[in-house]
């Protein structure tokens, strides 16, 4: 089995991206209304919803992006 | 009685067979050798993706969120909604910051964080600082989970008057959780995870389309819900904040988050999972779960537009909230249904208190025991004191309930999210730096817990009337700003300890004090499954990291 080799550091310019979901539902006067309205939903509600698939997305970018290279199956 | 006892029989049925799985879990991806901690208290570092997905998930949302967040949102509306953003800004944290904990702790067998502190810093009283803050703020977090039970049996009507008839069942109850957590470990929360997750999203996927059908749609729910609030005296509820409460909203979001990262049962279910790519692959899946804590919260909402009244509680006069969402069930669905939920609840409970209390018998057996009482333990000791401390974690748990005011417990858990947060600075910018002394880590603590307790202490509760404890909402015109805005403490307490501890740094440098030998290098917090490293120090087992 060839040895794994330890990168020499995480860092990745895509870690950035994730700066946006942990801001973005800290501000509160983005979604601190109630109009306008979808199915119902107030937008304080619909949009913070909204906010955790932000987080998926992003995730799933930086997760993808930073993956490392298998060498072996 | 006799009126819930379709309800009675399917929670019952559903609890029995969760508890046999309980205890077939020990068999469950066995290993040949059960006595080593790594087992019996981190499952052997194995689980992949779909296990660690419930098992986090069961972990992170806690029985007594279900019934908590929603009876917030019933009594106070938007301010209880925190819990969305605080689990969503968790994951991006999780995956930049906890995988470094896991890829240390993997490269050298850490099982708690106050052992990755003890190396890093090459403190041991600092270490025995996290370790004790840790099994403080957990022990309370316990107790909570056992109302969390008592919510969904108060409104069954299995509770009788007196002391013992009110808690017989829970203790019967958390008997069997204890064993089979003493015979089982962290396999049986695993294996029990993936029932109570499957029952959750059952439950609340038919709730959130059948209710709202009921009740006349989303915006009847909203309406009622905004009508109630207009109505009432108090100024900071409303189905959207106001000018005094979003500083609290987001600080208590942030804070929430970096706690919850914190304590030790959470660090427990990731560091269970067996690679960096397990864990990355979970932060972009477990929001599956902030979706139905969202849609959890609101059940609070539809209980307001049902007409929804709590039972009363256990002092006279005062009415236990966390019965709102049992109740709503009870009013709205047939038995056989209402069952299953309150199932979902009870077993919900089971999951956390499984995982909490190994969490805190790691850390005693790990930083306490191991530390301080028997340095030469073999593996085989330390599995065999965990689990009796794991046994000892639950009966504290259960005294709680039974014996003190369940406001007691509810208070403690405000302080446990607070101080756990104390130990931010040692755990988590220790996973990126040294620079901070282990000196002035102990003094940041120090200072952290005592301004916590300070501004703890001054909040009062308007709706209880007590004077202190109160809530973790701290009005800033006590820091002599001119202003009605309230701040979460916990935010204030870990900002006052990293600042002290950044000074007394300073100071120990100036005097020259000694810091001590880092027992990681930069390529540990970067280790993954397979890393040779490990292998070697597996094969031979010699415990350099004890020796230091």
């Amino acid at each position: 089995m060839a040895e794994p080799e330890t990168p020499r550091t995480d860092r990745s310019p895509w870690n950035w991206l994730l700066v946006v979901p942990i801001v973005v539902p800290l501000l509160t006067f983005l979604y601190n209304h109630d109009e306008p309205r979808i199915a119902g939903f107030p937008l304080f509600y619909w949009l913070q919803f909204a906010f955790i698939l932000l987080g998926v997305t992003t995730t799933t970018i930086v997760y993808q992006m930073t993956k490392r290279k298998r060498s072996k199956p | 009685m006799s009126d819930h006892i379709t309800e009675i029989v399917i929670f019952t049925l559903l609890f029995l067979l969760v508890s046999g799985m309980g205890f077939v879990a020990s068999r469950w991806r066995a290993p040949k050798d059960m006595a080593h901690l790594d087992e019996w208290g981190l499952g052997g570092r194995s689980f992949g993706g779909w296990i660690t997905w419930f098992l986090v998930g069961g972990d992170l949302y806690t029985a007594y969120t279900f019934v908590a967040v929603p009876a917030l949102i019933f009594g106070a509306g938007a301010a209880g909604f925190f819990a969305v953003p605080y689990t969503v800004i968790i994951y991006p944290l999780f995956f930049l910051i906890l995988i470094r904990l896991w890829s240390v702790s993997h490269r050298h067998g850490f099982v708690t964080p106050a052992d990755f502190v003890r190396t890093r810093f090459d403190s041991p009283t600092l270490a025995l600082v996290v370790a004790i803050t840790g099994i403080v703020a957990t022990m309370p977090y316990i107790a909570l989970q056992l109302i969390g039970i008592e919510a969904v049996l108060k409104t069954m009507g299995v509770t009788g008057d007196s002391v013992l008839a009110r808690h017989l069942p829970i203790i019967i109850a958390f008997a069997i959780l204890a064993a089979y957590t003493y015979q089982s470990g962290l396999r049986a929360p695993a294996l029990i995870a993936f029932v109570k997750d499957t029952l959750i999203y059952i439950v609340i996927i038919v709730a959130v389309i059948w209710l709202p059908y009921k009740l006349g749609g989303w915006n009847a729910i909203f309406d009622a819900a905004d009508a109630k609030f207009q109505a009432s005296p108090s100024p900071n509820d409303g189905i959207i904040l106001n000018a005094n409460n979003q500083v609290q909203y987001f600080t208590l979001a942030l804070g929430s988050a970096l706690a919850l990262f914190l304590y030790p049962h959470s660090i427990t279910g990731v560091l269970a999972s067996k690679n960096r790519d397990v864990i990355k692959r979970n932060m972009s899946a477990l929001p599956a779960y902030s979706l139905l804590l969202g849609l959890i919260a609101l059940l609070g909402y539809m209980a307001i537009a049902a007409g929804v009244k709590p039972l009363p509680g256990t002092n006279p006069g005062t009415v236990d909230s966390n019965t709102v969402v049992p109740v709503l069930f009870d009013q709205q669905f047939p038995a056989w249904f209402t069952g299953v939920a309150f199932a979902a609840i009870g077993i919900g409970a089971l999951v956390p208190a499984a995982i909490m209390s190994i969490a805190a018998a790691n850390l005693f057996t790990r930083n306490i025991y191991k530390e301080y009482l028997r340095k030469d333990a073999t593996h085989a000791q330390e599995a065999n004191v965990a689990k009796i401390t794991s046994l000892v974690v639950k009966i504290g748990a259960v005294a709680c309930i039974v014996f003190l005011d369940p406001q007691f417990s509810i208070d403690l858990q405000l302080i446990g999210g607070v101080i756990i947060l104390q130990t931010a600075p040692a755990v988590v910018i220790g996973l990126y730096t040294r620079w901070l002394h282990r000196g002035a880590l102990i003094a940041g603590w120090a200072a952290g817990m005592g301004i916590g307790f300070w501004m703890l202490w001054q909040i009062p509760n308007a709706a209880t009337g007590r004077k202190h404890f109160g809530g973790s909402a701290f009005p800033l015109s006590e820091f002599g700003f001119d202003t009605t805005r309230t701040i979460y403490v916990g935010f204030v307490a870990v900002l006052v300890n990293a600042l002290v501890a950044a000074i007394v740094t300073l100071a120990l440098r100036a005097a020259k004090t000694p810091e001590g030998v880092d027992g990681t290098e930069p390529s540990d917090y970067l280790a993954d499954e397979g890393d040779p490293r490990i292998e070697r120090q597996r094969t031979t087992p010699v415990d350099n990291v004890s020796s230091t």
